[in-house]
């Protein structure tokens, strides 16, 4: 059921049947470490290219996800899954040989949220029972592709996040095992005009704050109804900005929210800067430690905003803006 | 909806949010580090000049090596990190040089030895070619015409 202009509510509630992350050896080191059902300590996990390491990753976690729900691929009707790079051609390498209908998307690190919400329309509309929703990033492949090689000696600036090596999947389905997606609410693109590629949490914040505020507004909820808000990768800087608009709409969310990149990594240490980014960074966060929250009970409901600042070198060469968006999934145990 | 905010205000905020570089601690160790890389290039000279080279063989000797050791630290993954914590500092002309080229060589040779390795590799270094080479032009230009006027 459509509830406003940009929230559906689904009658009967998507079952997310079976969650799996893996990660990098930095993310493990970080303070979620435990929670990841995955470490590869080898960056290039066995492969002879950066590009070919991240399918890797994301082609282990998609099938390792189905070894942990002890399901066959010929059960699963359709894969929405993305990644950083030009084309989506980690996703295609990984997925080649599985054999399912697949859409191949991109919204930067909101993706995991846009194959999360693609999925539950497909199955609320009985199109399809079981959809698989992945996502990967690989800090080397997106240094590579988006700043400078990786051993080319240069500073970072205080403002600029970590991408995570880390890819994360879920099983979404129409059975009756929570947590449960009950409410979508689709972002739209937000612009206020920041340029500096290196402060992508101030360009998305406004997009999850939009966001935010529209689930709000459409769903007649507050922010009292959740547990937590968790935004996508805003980092530190991004997060304190999100707060401070959506004060002055006469929201206070500072009590029970928080961010996956200013999670992921303990910055100061880790010299992560404002934290950590990239399509697995909330998408590991997502299946490694808030879905086990859910099923441990420590979570009732949760609204998971990943944000994506939709750039590309070339737009950020020519001084163009960062368009951002966000996408709010509410989860219900 | 949108938020009653112009880009101009959101911008001024993002500025008031976002914390600058430690200015101070970072220029220290650059200078530090970067001295220390000059002060290298000056010992391997003083060495060289005990073999009696001419003035001309030195400096392209010290060149040569300091260009092998910044290309070779960048090859065993060591110049990055210490560019981590100089920041600036290994900018230092002949080292940082070897680590931009070598290091983006590094990068693209899975595209290829020609078009990934052969036509990346000044991807960095690139600009500072080209820019170098325009900036002595005018350089000598100038020069030539102070000579041709006094």
């Amino acid at each position: 059921m459509k509830l406003g202009r940009q929230t559906v509510e689904f009658e009967k509630p998507i079952s997310i049947e079976c969650a799996y992350s893996s990660v990098g050896k930095k993310e493990a080191d970080g303070p979620f470490g435990n929670y990841f059902d995955k470490v590869f300590d080898d960056e290039l996990i066995g492969k002879d290219t950066w590009e070919k390491a991240e399918s890797e990753l994301l082609k282990e976690t998609i099938i390792s996800l189905m070894q942990k729900n002890k399901t066959a691929f010929s059960d699963i009707d359709y894969i929405f899954s993305g990644d950083l790079l030009n084309q989506c051609t980690s996703t295609s390498f990984a997925i080649k040989d599985f054999n399912v209908p697949h859409f191949g998307i991109f919204g930067a690190c909101s993706t995991f949220s846009e194959g999360i919400s693609l999925g539950s329309f497909l199955i609320s509309g009985g199109f399809a029972k079981k959809v698989i929703c992945a996502t990967s990033s690989h800090f080397c492949t997106a240094e590579k592709q988006f700043r400078y090689p990786i051993e080319y000696g240069s500073a970072r600036c205080p403002t600029s996040q970590w991408t995570v090596t880390g890819s994360g999947a879920v099983i979404l389905s129409d059975a009756n095992k929570g947590p449960f997606v009950t409410h979508i609410t689709t972002g739209k693109i937000m612009d206020l005009g920041v340029t500096d590629a290196n402060n992508m949490g101030a360009a998305m914040a406004p997009a999850a704050a939009d966001t935010i505020l529209a689930h709000f507004k459409e769903t007649g909820r507050d922010e009292k109804y959740y547990d937590l808000i968790v935004t996508g990768d805003l980092g530190s800087v991004g997060m304190k900005l999100n707060i401070d608009l959506l004060k002055k709409e006469g929201i206070d969310i500072s009590n029970n929210y928080n961010d996956c990149g200013n999670m992921i990594f303990n910055q100061k240490e880790q010299s992560a800067k404002a934290g950590g980014s990239g399509c697995g960074c909330c998408a590991s966060m997502f299946c490694g430690y808030f879905y086990k929250k859910l099923l441990e009970g420590e979570y009732k409901n949760i609204l998971f905003v990943p944000t994506g600042a939709l750039l590309s070198p070339i737009s950020a060469l020519q001084g163009e803006s960062i368009p951002s968006i966000a996408h709010a999934v509410a989860i219900t145990m | 909806m949108g938020f009653n905010i112009t880009n101009k205000e959101y911008n001024q905020k993002v500025k008031e949010a976002s914390k600058n570089s430690k200015l101070f601690l970072d220029v220290i160790l650059a200078f530090t580090v970067g001295g220390i890389i000059c002060v290298i290039g000056q010992i391997v000279l003083n060495i060289l000049k005990m073999f009696n080279f001419d003035k001309e063989t030195l400096s392209s000797l010290v060149c040569v090596i300091m260009i092998f050791i910044g290309s070779f630290l960048t090859a065993i993954n060591i110049y990055g990190d210490i560019a981590k914590f100089s920041g600036a500092g290994t900018l230092v002309p002949i080292t940082g040089f070897a680590n931009s080229v070598v290091s983006s060589a590094m990068e693209f040779k899975s595209e290829g030895i020609i078009l990934g390795l052969g036509s990346k590799m000044f991807t960095i270094a690139g600009p500072v070619l080209v820019f170098g080479v325009i900036s002595s032009v005018v350089c000598g230009l100038f020069y030539y015409l102070y000579l041709l006027i006094f």
